[in-house]
């Protein structure tokens, strides 16, 4: 069953190709429908999740056997919500309106191909297979940026493949290492979660760590590693910068817990400092540069940049083996609920620069002014998600760093007094570009500003709704998520 | 003497089949030529057929210990057989005016029966021998066209560079005679040991020169750009696959007899390793000109096979990854250069803008073996590189690895000039295309560098299996 849910989409992909030429919403209305089931059998694995410590609805299937590749997926409470996030996010892309430059069965086909090895990477339990779909979203986000990006779209797509090419080569080393480990050679993730092959000292581990480490560092993206996130992000067209922001940075986010906090435990632990202290640069780096930015959708990549300062140090926390297992597992819960949080919220922000850009022709926000009394929904809905972007409580993201924050003042005491720098400064560029683009006097050349159409509210509704959902009464997704992380930090 | 003849049932059958091509094509009116491309297609496959044959039979060693049946000489020899079938292919319609299409068929299988007799070789003469009809039949494939002065360059610098590398290999070859006081591999491997290492070290890389020419690797590599630009276009991608194909397995052979020192073999294996990946893709970077360009990146993938050799002995990772570079890099390579065939030879990089737009098979293909050699999953390069890079480190040359992964950044940057206007520009005119044997090579060959990549347990768990003598 789950395999279906990654497969389909790709074979899709393939027949969307044979659509006729000149019937671009047939195309469109085939991806979205598509997509669907993907997401309906996510839902259904959830209601069948009983919640255990380990993986569940596992399939498997030989590959190459010689080398000790095999075909198997599976789920827990760290992949679900990220499945569910994902099938979501691509449902709501796909619905969302864009400038498809004349060839929309290739572009919904791009979306359906990256579906299927962004699914596909969530799902993996074996590191070859991971590595496979972790490589194929760089190809199917390379060409998205390339064809149907804007601005010197074809550089900042290169800039963006090499960049993380390199990362998944480092990557590519570390899984070697771990392989070469493991006896008998597997590249197996349950076996190798179970039997745990490498020493938490030695020189070998310390280079397998940091050779995966930089490999997700670069995907994440972590300061020193971000700079090619701005300009993909900046010439990427709408919904692709909602993938690759809600999706794909979450690939190296969910490594770090997967690989290394899950496979080698002990070394984290000697590195969880270091990483600590990298995150909150992040933090604080990445929200002061979101502060300089006048370009709304530079604005919105750096704060990724910080956001996911958040979620590796709530990582870092968990695999630190010093303060109690509650803050730690707190922590741990809070990066996995922050991922989500951020791919709902930084999504639809995503979305809304698209409308703002298909509207405006660009992104600077010096241009704007009073949008609210033209357009009130998109005002409405940039409001929600910027306030939930800078943690208010009762929305998602006010649950996820809360818990990242007790965990960490549990564990690394002064790393959270500095952490919580970068949410003050968020929240201070959040109100500004709300106050720039929204409020004030209309200029004479926006009179005309229509606002949002049928297709992008039915695109951006479910992802807002969760946002406050997940803000109001978050145990449902907080539970399945603290199941998995006490299972691996203990408390 | 006689009795031997069952051993080389595959080499006999390219020698007298190319021999008959001769006298066919000397009685045949020209206008009944291309048929003489059908002939050659039916030896290539009896000679397959009883390459296969081997694989199940025992390994052996035939001929007074000068060729060697085994396991990965006859997987060389298929890939040799269906590399040359898949050149016939291309070839056909593009030589159809040619004064001298039917004797070009014989040449081809000369040449490929240089590269089998070069992967079977167990013996220093028997490899100067290979080396030989290799390269000689390389020379004149490469300058087929007389009249083209690209062509006749090609050659031309093919041949000084060839006669320079053979000339040091039959030096080297004197210099491990006198060493070893034999030149069969089984003699060596006794014989040498107890030699002075420097001397060993120093015959040794006077042979290396001559393998590493047919390698396409350094320092003997200048030719590979040249050819691939100005050789005729079907016979180029010929020429950058079966030299690599005779003379990894050769060279896999000799190493293994040669005494494993401190400064010893795989040292400087690894060093020509780094240094020719490197120079390849470094050279690559900015041509303008696509066949040249393909032609450093067969220096780079020369380079990325030596992974193999250095790993030989130390991980049982080292065989199957060298077969498997050898298959990727065939099919990866026919590809690519089947398009530029396909596109009647168009080489300048501004002409496949928008080649995406009216070739969307031509632009996958393309797409694909270039991602294929840069090493994305789920392609064949990827299974390649995988057990390439598993296997160095195992043998404990991680430095070469990171090497490796920079080198393959590097690459992508050159690939994607190509590629990303192919996809992202508007088309300008649709290009003439060749006739639907090379469009169906491209798309076969395509196909085969997919499946192989996905489907990839068969094949590396029979080469798991396989003897390489004397090893």
């Amino acid at each position: 069953m789950l395999s279906i849910a990654i497969f389909l989409p790709v074979i899709a992909a393939a027949a969307l190709l044979g659509f006729p030429k000149d019937r671009p919403q047939l195309a469109r209305w085939t991806a979205v429908a598509v997509s669907l089931v993907p997401l309906g059998i996510i839902i259904a694995a959830w209601t069948m999740f009983k919640g255990g410590p380990g993986f569940e609805l596992v399939e498997s299937a030989p590959w190459i056997t010689s080398i000790g590749v095999t075909y198997q997926v599976g789920v827990d409470g760290l992949s679900l919500p990220l499945l569910a996030m994902t099938a979501l996010l691509f449902t709501l892309s796909m619905v969302f309106p864009a400038d498809l430059r004349g060839k929309a069965r290739q572009y919904y086909a791009a979306f359906l191909f990256l579906e299927t090895a962004s699914l596909g990477l969530f799902f993996a339990l074996d590191l070859i297979l991971f590595f496979v779909f972790f490589d194929l979203s760089l190809v199917g986000m390379y060409f998205l940026i390339a064809i149907w990006g804007h601005g010197d779209a074809q550089r900042s797509a290169l800039k963006f493949f090499l960049y993380t090419l390199v990362g998944s080569l480092a990557l590519l080393l570390g899984i070697l290492g771990i392989y070469l480990n493991t006896s008998p050679r597997t590249f197996d993730m349950i076996e190798i979660i179970r039997t745990q092959p490498l020493p938490a000292a030695g020189l070998a581990s310390t280079l397998i760590f940091w050779a995966i480490a930089i490999g997700f560092a670069i995907k994440a993206p972590l300061v020193p590693f971000h700079t090619w996130l701005p300009p993909a992000h900046v010439d990427a067209p709408a919904p692709a910068s909602t993938i690759l922001a809600g999706v794909l940075l979450k690939m190296g986010t969910y490594g770090f817990i997967r690989v290394l906090l899950q496979m080698m435990p002990g070394t984290f632990d000697r590195f969880a400092l270091p990483l600590g202290i990298i995150a909150v640069v992040s933090i604080v780096y990445g929200a002061l540069v979101a502060m300089a930015q006048t370009n709304l959708k530079r604005l919105i990549a750096y704060t990724s940049v910080n956001h996911m300062g958040y979620v590796i140090l709530g990582v870092s926390v968990g695999a630190a083996f010093v303060g109690s297992d509650a803050a730690r597992s707190l922590a741990l819960t809070g990066a996995t609920v922050e991922m989500v949080a951020h791919g709902l919220i930084t999504g639809s922000m995503f979305l809304l620069s698209g409308s703002i850009l298909a509207r405006g022709h660009t992104y600077e926000m010096g241009e704007f002014g009073g949008l609210a009394s033209r357009a009130p929904a998109l005002t409405g809905a940039m409001m929600l998600a910027a306030f939930a972007s800078l943690g208010l409580p009762g929305l998602a993201g006010f649950v996820a760093e809360f818990q990242i924050f007790a965990g960490t003042l549990g564990v690394f005491p002064w790393l959270a007094a500095i952490g919580l720098l970068g949410i003050v400064v968020t929240a201070a560029l959040f109100l500004r570009m709300l106050q720039q683009v929204f409020l004030g006097p209309l200029p004479e050349r926006w009179t005309g500003w229509t606002d949002l159409g049928w297709s992008e509210m039915v695109a951006l509704t479910p992802a807002l709704v969760l946002v406050v959902v997940i803000g109001v009464a978050p145990a449902w997704l907080v539970n399945v998520v603290n199941a998995f992380s006490r299972a691996v930090v203990g408390g | 003497m006689v009795r031997f003849l069952g051993d080389v049932l595959p080499e006999l059958t390219l020698a007298l089949g190319a021999i008959a091509i001769i006298f066919v094509a000397l009685f045949t009116p020209r206008r009944f030529q291309a048929w003489i491309g059908a002939f050659a297609v039916a030896i290539l496959a009896a000679a397959g057929f009883f390459a296969g044959q081997d694989l199940a039979g025992p390994s052996r060693l035939t001929f007074f210990d000068t060729l060697a049946i085994d396991g990965v000489g006859r997987w060389a020899t298929l890939v040799l057989i269906v590399v040359t079938i898949f050149t016939v292919a291309l070839s056909v319609e593009w030589f159809r005016s040619d004064a001298r299409h039917g004797e070009y068929y014989a040449i081809l299988l000369f040449g490929t029966l240089g590269a089998v007799l070069l992967a079977g070789a167990s013996s220093l003469m028997e490899f100067i021998v290979a080396m030989l009809l290799s390269s000689v039949t390389g020379f004149t494939l490469a300058a087929f066209h007389r009249r083209s002065r690209n062509s006749s360059e090609a050659g031309m610098k093919y041949f000084l560079l060839g006669a320079l590398a053979n000339g040091t290999a039959l030096y080297g070859v004197g210099f491990l005679f006198g060493l070893g006081g034999t030149t069969t591999l089984t003699g060596l491997r006794t014989g040498l040991v107890g030699a002075d290492p420097l001397a060993l070290i120093v015959g040794f890389g006077l042979v290396m020169i001559g393998v590493a020419f047919k390698l396409g690797a350094v320092p003997v590599h200048p030719w590979v750009p040249d050819v691939a630009e100005g050789a005729p276009a079907p016979v180029a991608p010929f020429l950058m696959i079966v030299g690599k194909v005779g003379a990894f397995v050769f060279l896999a052979r000799l190493v293994m007899v040669i005494p494993d020192t401190a400064l010893g073999w795989r040292p400087l294996t690894a060093i020509l390793a780094a240094a020719t990946m490197t120079l390849g893709n470094l050279a690559a970077l900015w041509q303008t000109d696509v066949r040249r360009l393909l032609g450093w990146s067969a220096v780079s993938q020369a380079g990325y096979g030596l992974l193999a050799i250095v790993a030989l002995g130390r991980s049982d990772l080292a065989i199957p990854s060298l077969l498997m570079f050898l298959v990727a890099y065939a099919l990866a390579t026919l590809a690519v250069f089947g398009v530029v065939v396909q596109l009647r030879g168009l080489t300048d990089r501004e002409s496949y803008r928008g080649l995406a737009g009216p070739h969307p098979w031509l632009a996958a293909a393309l797409a694909i073996g270039f991602l294929s050699f840069v090493g994305i999953p789920p392609l064949g390069g990827f299974a390649a590189k995988l057990l390439l890079m598993g296997a160095v480190i195992d043998a404990g040359y991680t430095w070469l690895a990171v090497v490796t992964v920079i080198n393959s950044v590097i690459s992508l940057f050159y690939y994607l000039r190509i590629i990303a206007p192919a996809y992202v520009d508007k088309h300008l005119a649709a290009q003439p295309v060749l006739d639907w044997r090379s469009g169906a090579t491209v798309v076969v060959t395509a196909a085969g560098v997919i499946l192989v990549g996905v489907i990839a347990q068969p094949l590396i768990g029979a080469w798991q299996l396989v003897h390489l003598l004397p090893g």
